[in-house]
């Protein structure tokens, strides 16, 4: 392996910066475990600077949320001609902003969770009690309530009541302007890595979700022990062959490049749900990407590495 | 919004782009760093084998005996004998939570809180029955109903939490006409008195409340730390107690940690002998002073209608009541985005209320930079109070665990 220096950009300015600076420690050992010289850096004011000063081979964007997804952070890097891992900044826009990215694959004909996307003026200017009826006669219940942006679930109620909309609104709402309500599906939650390699974009094994409490939420995702995890996902092949499908296919369809998590729900029936993709997979201890990693036997650092790689010779 | 997104969101508060008003640091930038780092020196060059050698779980004597003339300041005639140096009052609080609290047993605590003294209880399985507060401090009216209400329920009180001055979060002070009868009142139904005193010596108009344990020393525990008079990363507190309390604690902490850092000890013993701590504590006041104005100006010039808040007389905290309607832990999210952080009220308390309170720290940020967060601040609320105008009033999901921010959160 190479002796490469990389910059690993975490941390950052979103609510997501916590689990961010997570990502960034780990993989920055793991890449430093396969040879490669790292250096771990917060993504703030001294960004383009330091991107001056140091030119690092090439950047690895493990920022969450905000900046490091919507493709500001891309954006930067594009201008100052660094070379990074990840996706591009216009794809970026189009993964990050949720509806966008259902909108896409619907259009391909993938299946996703019926949906409506409402920003707090429709509430203000319509009533808050109509709407919501509306969209509870068209979705019905539970249904599933996050923002339009944003990760790690943060901000996302699954309503059971109707009596529960309002305060759940509350929540989503302090996250960003605008609701994305999707009819909730009920089903086997997997969560499925594609990774570019030299043949074209492959999926890793399917991580199955069993969170202990019903809701995959913040906590679930971050409390070691709090979420039983299956990796591979305990589907049958031809499922388990459909889910890989669904994500290889949103990582093309919506331009992505190198890395992505697709999360996803197969129904009962065997219908593969598309809920969204991530362009900056988190890299936590307890995240879903390195368990597929190694359900599939390889090693989080060559992955990077060889990711790196890419970048650098792009 | 569970506990952990809580705890998450104030990793942002640590960003320079926020103007925190969560933590609890104190201002450190007055501490005369170039001769204390010479006397640092000169304690490990003279005294370096016992400052780094295993010292008594009670405590460096000498230390102890300074200790009291500190005490002196507040009214309290302590011997050094009753004195046991802990990691940190906290350390103190942990232990005297360990020695008197059996599971289910009743603390009372004035509501709200201090959360770090809530997290102990909780820890021990102590059930907190919290005492309402006024503008002068815990009500002795409700401090009687409340103990007649847990001795109805058949559960069993062991001590009465009070921080009886600049109180964290409230900002109140206990009135002193309220003292003895609140220690009389304790004594005639057995209950002891803890009394954190964090704060005491930092009072902005130069008074210092008698301490409770200056006219009761048989039934008051009293907690002391040099983290806000002197450098809170020492981690050097007391416990102030009852002979035989005294002699359990020395025990408790000797299984806990053996002995408090005995370098630390020395360090703040050569720190009293040697520099104009009184004047130090006076710089902090003085500084602490021009924050607090700054905060409380700058409520007054941009909050909306509806909230309220106390003016401290000393202190760290500013008590601040929200419109009617909004949750302050659910608009934590929304402050974050606006580059602002506080603590949500229900951390403060055992029971679920304050989600319409949030508390506001002064200690750390300049007075620019308070304006600026306080300005921020009311821009979130006024956003929220849309978003409640839309929707009504909603009820809030109780959290469980920790939901305040961590020691260091700036």
């Amino acid at each position: 392996m190479s002796n490469r220096w990389v910059a690993v950009l975490s941390g950052g300015l979103s609510h997501e910066r916590e689990v961010s600076l997570r990502s960034g420690r780990r993989l920055s050992a793991a890449l430093r475990s396969v040879g490669l010289v790292v250096e771990e850096w917060d993504a703030d004011g001294n960004l383009l600077t330091r991107l001056k000063e140091h030119r690092p081979d090439a950047v690895v964007v493990a920022l969450h949320g905000g900046e490091g997804e919507n493709g500001s952070v891309q954006t930067i890097l594009e201008l100052m001609d660094v070379p990074f891992v990840g996706t591009d900044s216009q794809a970026c826009r189009r993964a990050w902003d949720k509806p966008t990215a259902k909108a896409e694959l619907a259009r391909a004909g993938l299946a996703t969770p019926e949906w409506a996307v409402l920003p707090h003026a429709t509430f203000r200017e319509l009533g808050a009690q109509p709407v919501l009826d509306a969209m509870v006669d068209r979705l019905g219940l539970p249904l599933m309530l996050k923002p339009d942006q944003g990760g790690s679930a943060l901000g996302a109620h699954v309503v059971r009541d109707a009596a529960e909309l309002p305060a759940a609104m509350v929540g989503c709402l302090a996250y960003g302007n605008t609701v994305l309500a999707e009819r909730f599906v009920e089903g086997v939650e997997v969560a499925v890595a594609v990774v570019d390699g030299p043949d074209g974009p492959h999926a890793l094994p399917p991580v199955e979700i069993v969170p202990e409490n019903g809701v995959y939420d913040y906590t679930a995702r971050y409390t070691a022990g709090l979420t039983d995890f299956h990796a591979p996902a305990r589907l049958d092949e031809k499922a388990a062959q459909a889910v890989g499908e669904l994500a290889v296919s949103a990582h093309r369809l919506l331009g992505l490049r190198d890395v992505s998590r697709t999360d996803a729900i197969v129904a009962p029936d065997g219908t593969v749900n598309f809920l969204e993709v991530n362009v900056s997979p988190g890299l936590t201890e307890t995240s879903l990407l390195p368990m597929a990693v190694e359900a599939a036997g390889e090693s989080l650092g060559n992955i990077y590495a060889n990711l790196i790689e890419r970048a650098v010779n792009r | 919004m569970t506990a952990s997104e809580i705890r998450a969101l104030f990793a942002v508060a640590s960003r320079p782009e926020v103007v925190s008003l969560a933590g609890g640091m104190p201002h450190l930038a007055a501490l005369p760093l170039d001769s204390l780092s010479a006397e640092v020196a000169d304690v490990i060059a003279t005294e370096g084998l016992v400052a780094l050698q295993y010292g008594s779980a009670h405590g460096v004597p000498e230390l102890r005996e300074q200790i009291c003339d500190v005490m002196a300041l507040e009214g309290i005639n302590g011997h050094p004998d009753d004195v046991v140096v802990t990691v940190g009052s906290q350390m103190g609080l942990d232990m005297v939570t360990r020695i008197f609290c059996d599971p289910g047993d009743v603390v009372l605590a004035e509501g709200p809180s201090y959360v770090g003294a809530l997290g102990s209880f909780s820890a021990y399985q102590a059930q907190v029955v919290h005492v309402g507060m006024d503008a002068d401090g815990l009500m002795p009216d409700a401090l009687r109903e409340a103990i007649a209400a847990v001795e109805r329920s058949g559960r069993r009180i062991k001590f009465l939490y009070t921080i009886p001055n600049f109180h964290n979060p409230a900002g109140v002070t206990l009135a002193v006409q309220r003292r003895a009868e609140i220690l009389e009142t304790c004594r005639t139904h057995g209950i002891l008195v803890v009394e954190d005193n964090p704060y005491g010596l930092l009072g902005f108009d130069g008074v210092t409340y008698p301490a409770l344990r200056s006219t009761d020393p048989d039934n008051v525990v009293y907690l002391g730390s040099f983290s806000k008079t002197f450098a809170a990363g020492l981690r050097v507190g007391w416990v102030l107690a009852p002979h035989a309390v005294r002699e359990k604690l020395v025990l408790a902490a000797e299984s806990a940690t053996l002995c408090p850092p005995t370098l630390n000890q020395l360090i703040v013993s050569r720190y009293l002998t040697t520099h104009d701590w009184k004047g130090q504590i006076k710089t902090y006041r003085e500084a602490y002073r021009e924050r607090r104005d700054a905060a409380i100006s700058a409520l007054e010039q941009h909050m909306p209608l509806g909230s309220t808040w106390n003016k401290p007389n000393g202190g760290f905290y500013v008590w601040v009541t929200v419109p009617e309607g909004i949750d302050t832990k659910a608009m934590l999210p929304r402050a974050i985005t606006q580059r602002v952080a506080y603590a949500s009220g229900t951390g403060f308390y055992a029971d679920g209320l304050g989600s319409r309170q949030l508390r506001i720290s002064y200690c750390y940020p300049t007075p620019e930079r308070i304006r600026e967060g306080v300005r921020r601040l009311a821009n979130v609320i006024k956003d929220e109070i849309e978003l409640h105008e839309t929707f009504g009033p909603t009820v809030g999901r109780a959290v469980s665990g920790p939901h305040s921010p961590s020691p260091d959160t700036a």
